[in-house]
């Protein structure tokens, strides 16, 4: 919403540093988005179009010759094709500074001379039109300053963030009462008097059929009504509200709009059999031509009024139809100046892609109770921008809905007080409710005061609304600044703090966390090789690349690693932790969503894959069991292992498929891990504080033992026995050497491990050492398909 | 030759051995002829029984005296051999420590990563705890409880993304009836609510997390992006509670120059509601550019709990109150580096991440 002091001004005495007053705008929660003094622009003038003519090497532009008082034309090339001969129009010299900065010089487009600048509105900072040259009234002088003619000097035009819940700010006048509150100056809005004759009764009726769609319907009926030019400071001022004129009718009707805030509508009287106006919800299958000839179809809640035999006439609060649009022939014409419900407004215009100034007013709520003042400001200004005036007939028609109940609530002074942290007297709150409109009376008790609410706030309807009315208009930056402090200590949950220890155990191995896309298209879990049978979809992607949600974290790391390998960046190693989904049958219909950790390793083999699972279960104090499996899904069919803590599994790794990654382009082995996040963080929490065990002051003694193991069993197979067998006074055990050789046989590799043996209590004797070696060569032997290398 | 001739013949002998030698083998190599009874100077022993007995103790002496002058012309010899020696090694073992091939291999966390952790700390310092939820919530969560019922007009401010449930799926009508659709939370408040349902007052409690909406990328908006939020709940708990508390995590994460301050705002889940702006971080107040001269950057909206949302999650409004308050994390990291443009942050290019 944009404002203009001098509009501002008609309804209250409002005077100050432009600047300040905009703090004050912003600090009652209008938002100031600019301010700007109207300078005199020196350098624009007002210049007569005399002659027209093409550009000889240019379509795009055409040769202008304009002229400033009585000299010879001057030429201009202008890419504008919308002015005719003899309109007047807005100038910029040579010499010029523009708005924005520019300065016009003198300049040779494509041969041709041009001497300066034909401006739209936007150029001159008058308005948002930019599309086309903005043609003046005829009646200005040529070679006058375009500014001071216009009579816009010093004026201060306000652009105006307006929240939701304020209707009441979606009008000039709306503002000026918020500000003069706070500027502690009287505020009014006149009582616009119009002499009428006649009786309208014979001449028009309304029938509201739904009282709730339509709370009031006003009316008055006019005569001898011409549409003609508006007068300038008429195009002026919607022309720097950002609204284009049309003719003195439609001026008439937008300016009202953005004085009071009520969107208004006119038909053409002869038009309307009977001068019959009805208002009713539309039923299936009726449809509409609007205003802008384009057909529309109904649907049962859209508003609609109807004439004498029922027919659509209008889309109510959206668009009038156009059977009834006023034309160069009117005559008679009726006003519509009605109240809609918001809900339906905002539904229709919608549906119909007809926001508008008006619908967005409608949707939020307009002010039923200035219906009538509106309409006479309709009829005062159209009369007095009428050449000869015009004949307003009878009575105001005014026909009642559903009109919303008057408000009042009981406002406690010490639940505002609390509320807002300072304390307020009541007399105060009466003191800063009153001039925004609200009526504070006593109540029996002294903490309570009976406000009653202005119709023109429909969001405010309780003690706690009122509160922010209080707090809005004494300032939220005078309020207290104090700081509550929690009885607990603030604090990391176990498992949070987890999480930041994994993420470092990862950035710690070298690796880099990235954020992929959780959306994937849906053929990205065929090309990673994921067998997912029914993956969790969006109903409304923005696009189908971005229709499913990540049931795994492996496509997008993939992706990941593929844009830095097709940017050079060979090598990546990448992390991330995050949900997957899965759908589910949970009765509260939500996916099921788990957190998993997924490391993909570039140009490296899945030995990457386990050291990083080992530097983990270090970390975690965790211990993890691998099986290797065969063809698990996305992975490399014989480099592969799940991984169990216990009973349960946690996740996989091994190294990516080589077909998946050529898919992705990506020309060297990865290794993956991936784990169920949830599962190793609750794992670990479970461990954690588990007593230690004091380090022993005997001696240790070291065996090392190989053996010859058959391929089809696992490594860690032989230290799990080994482990047993060793018993208590093993303290460490792990793989130091594996081998595969010509030298052994077919289907054999040789598998070294270290053990050191160390007792609590003594030091173990070279007998002792020997038959614990000798126990686990017994039982590797007996177990497993190995043989002690010699 | 008198006995003293024999053994300062003998002594001399022996150190001209030593002076002959040149490095510490060859030393080694004569010690049996410098030291023991075999040796030039040990074989004079002898003479002790041919002297008288009167002499025998000068003699004795005089042996002695020879003796240890050997052994320190030894002591001399072998130090200066091991000095040489060490100082040949050390030349030998010379390194020039700018030739390390190793490259740096430490990863890296996101920056949004960073951010978050940096207000989690922040937060965690001033008694707060950090809550999380789900991303794919249920209506009822991500709007009606939050006093955005189906038809509410304010809906329009959130471009939701609804995920398709087969069968099940049944988007609102518009009308207020059941709505049961799953969505992707457009804000962490479901958490907050999550949180006041199963937490009785007081609650001090932070909300971070990955939030979606509807929106075409460009520079500045991401259909995937973060927040925080952050949720009192306390006896008396008022709107100067709120600004205090803004102000006092203003400073601990911006720095002492940086301020905050409230302007009336509207949302439909806070009464009163507010933005928060803070000073502008690039100008710090004077005005430029960045802050279109007014010395001031909006950085979220906040405000006091509506009544009807702690009624939604039970709790009684005349006994408790709270304030809540939001704003978006990537925009933080944005400012903290001065980057340019948001996708930037999400294309997981390594040579962008490496930077953090
Ligand atoms: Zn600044």
């Amino acid at each position: 919403m944009k404002v203009l002091l001098s509009w501002l001004r008609e309804f209250a005495p409002i005077e100050g540093d432009p600047y300040e007053l905009a703090d004050h705008m912003s600090d009652l929660g209008m938002a100031v988005e600019e301010t700007r003094i109207l300078n005199p622009l020196e350098g624009v003038v007002v210049a007569r179009v005399a002659d027209l003519r093409p550009h000889p090497k240019a379509d795009r532009i055409q040769l202008v010759d304009v002229e400033i008082e009585n000299g010879d034309p001057m030429q201009v090339c202008c890419g504008a094709f919308n002015m005719s001969v003899g309109d007047l129009i807005p100038f910029a010299t040579i010499g010029t500074v523009m708005p924005d900065g520019m300065e016009i010089s003198q300049r040779e487009m494509r041969g041709e001379m041009s001497n300066g600048m034909c401006c739209s509105a936007a150029e001159l900072g008058l308005g948002s039109d930019h599309d086309g040259i903005m043609i003046l009234p005829e009646h200005l002088e040529t070679g006058a300053p375009l500014m001071q003619e216009l009579g816009l000097v010093g004026d201060i035009l306000w652009d105006l963030e307006i929240n939701p819940n304020r209707p009441d700010a979606m009008s000039v006048a709306g503002v000026a009462r918020d500000l003069a509150a706070r500027l502690d100056v009287p505020f009014e809005i006149p009582e616009w008097t119009v002499p009428s004759s006649g009786a309208a009764e014979d001449l028009a009726s309304i029938q509201i059929d739904d009282g709730v769609l339509c709370p009031r319907f006003t009316g008055r009926v006019l005569r001898g009504v011409t549409v003609g030019k508006s007068p300038l400071w008429m195009q002026m001022r919607l022309t720097l509200l950002g609204m284009r004129p049309i003719n003195s009718v439609v001026d008439v009707s937008n300016y009202v709009m953005l004085e009071l805030g009520t969107p208004n509508h006119t038909y053409d009287l002869s038009l309307l059999p009977n001068g019959h106006i009805g208002v009713r919800r539309a039923s299936d299958g009726e449809s509409i031509t609007t205003l802008d000839d384009q057909e529309r179809m109904l649907q049962p809640n859209d508003g609609l009024i109807v004439n004498e035999a029922d027919e659509p006439i209008g889309i109510a609060g959206v668009m009038g139809g156009a059977s009834t649009e006023i034309s160069d022939t009117t005559d008679s014409v009726l006003v519509e100046l009605a109240c809609w419900e918001p809900r339906s407004i905002a539904r229709t215009s919608q549906r119909l892609g007809l926001r508008s100034e008006a619908s967005a007013r409608f949707e939020r709520g307009t002010d039923w109770q200035i219906n009538v003042t509106a309409v006479q400001r309709f009829c005062h200004l159209l009369n007095e921008v009428t050449p000869g005036g015009i004949e307003i007939v009878g009575e105001v028609l005014d026909v009642a809905g559903t009109t919303p109940d008057s408000i009042s609530v009981p406002v406690r002074t010490s639940r505002i007080s609390m509320l807002l942290g300072r304390d307020f007297s009541s007399e105060e709150i009466r003191n800063l409710l009153t001039p925004i409109g609200f009526d504070v009376e006593n109540t029996d008790s002294q903490d309570v005061q009976l406000v009653t609410i202005p119709s023109f706030r429909p969001d405010t309807e309780t003690e706690t609304d009122i509160a922010e009315e209080v707090a809005r208009h004494y300032g939220y930056g005078k309020l207290g600044a104090t700081v509550p402090r929690s009885p607990d200590a603030g604090h990391l949950s176990p498992q949070q703090k987890l999480r930041r220890v994994i993420r470092q155990v990862m950035t710690g191995a070298g690796l880099i966390e990235a954020m992929p896309n959780p959306f994937l298209a849906p053929d990205d879990i065929t090309k990673a090789a994921l067998i997912v049978e029914e993956p969790v979809r969006l109903l409304n992607p923005l696009a189908v690349e971005e229709s499913v949600l990540r049931p795994s974290l492996l496509p997008g790391l993939l992706t990941a690693v593929a844009y830095n390998y097709s940017h050079r960046n060979m090598g990546a190693k990448l992390f991330e932790t995050g949900p997957v989904f899965e759908a589910s049958e949970d009765s509260s219909g939500l996916p099921l969503e788990t957190e998993h950790l997924a490391a993909l390793i570039s140009n490296a083999d899945a030995f990457a894959a386990t050291s990083l699972l080992k530097d983990l279960a270090s970390t975690l104090k965790l211990e993890f069991q691998l099986t290797n499996v065969d063809g698990l899904a996305g992975l490399h069919p014989t480099r592969g292992a799940k991984i169990n803590i216990g009973d349960t599994e946690v996740g996989s790794l091994g190294e990516v498929d080589p077909a998946v990654l050529r898919s992705y382009e990506i020309e060297d082995r990865c290794a993956w891990l991936n784990l169920r996040l949830d599962l190793v963080i609750e794992a670990a929490i479970s461990v954690e504080g588990v007593s230690y065990q004091p380090v022993s002051t005997f001696p240790s003694s070291d065996v090392d033992l190989a053996f010859a193991v058959g391929e089809q069993v696992q490594a860690s197979e032989i230290e799990m026995t080994l482990r047993k067998a060793a018993g208590e006074e093993l303290q460490s055990l792990h793989l130091f050497d594996v081998f595969r050789s010509g030298q052994l046989d077919e289907g054999v590799r040789s598998l070294a491990f270290s053990m050191r043996l160390q007792a609590k209590d003594k030091t173990l004797t070279d007998e002792e050492v020997g038959v614990v070696r000798q126990r686990c060569i017994e039982a590797v032997e007996s177990a497993h398909p190995a043989s002690l290398r010699a | 030759m008198s006995v003293y001739d024999q053994i300062a013949e003998a002594k001399a002998a022996s150190v001209g051995e030593i002076e002959k030698t040149g490095d510490l083998e060859s030393l080694k190599a004569i010690e049996p002829m410098l030291f023991g009874k075999k040796s030039t100077l040990g074989g004079l022993k002898r003479l002790m029984g041919e002297v008288d007995a009167q002499e025998r103790a000068d003699v004795g002496q005089a042996l002695n005296e020879a003796q240890l002058f050997v052994r320190e012309a030894h002591e001399a010899a072998k130090k200066k051999f091991e000095l040489s020696d060490r100082r040949a090694q050390l030349e030998t073992e010379r390194l020039d420590l700018t030739e390390s091939l190793h490259v740096a291999n430490r990863g890296h966390l996101h920056l949004v990563t960073q951010t978050m952790e940096r207000l989690e700390d922040v937060f965690v310092g001033m008694g707060f705890t950090v809550s999380e939820g789900p991303q794919a919530e249920t209506d009822w969560y991500n709007f009606e409880a939050l006093n955005l019922p189906a038809a509410h007009p304010a809906r329009s401010m959130f471009d939701t993304l609804y995920l398709d449930l087969g069968d099940r799926t049944e988007i609102g009508d518009g009308e207020g009836g059941e709505a049961t659709n799953i969505l992707l939370r457009t804000h962490t408040s479901p958490v907050q609510v999550r949180v006041m349902e199963s937490t009785a007052p007081p609650i001090y409690t932070v909300c971070p997390g990955r939030v979606f909406r509807r929106d075409t990328a460009d520079a500045s908006h991401m259909p995937v992006f973060h927040k925080i939020e952050g949720l009192v709940v306390d006896r008396g708990i008022s709107l100067a509670d709120l600004a205090g508390t803004l102000n006092e995590f203003t400073a601990a994460y911006f720095g002492g120059a940086i301020s905050s301050r409230l302007r009336p705002s509207y949302f439909p889940f806070t009464e009163p509601s507010a933005e928060f702006d803070i000073t502008c971080v690039i100008c710090e107040g004077d005005g430029c550019q960045t802050c279109q001269r007014t010395g001031w950057i909006e950085l979220g909206g906040c405000g006091m709990v509506h009544p009807n949302v702690l009624a939604n999650c039970g709790v009684d409004s005349e006994e408790w109150t709270g304030f809540a308050f939001g704003f978006g994390i990537d925009r933080l990291a944005l400012m903290r580096y001065g980057i340019k443009d948001l996708r930037d942050m999400y294309t997981n290019d390594v040579r962008f991440l490496e930077q953090f």
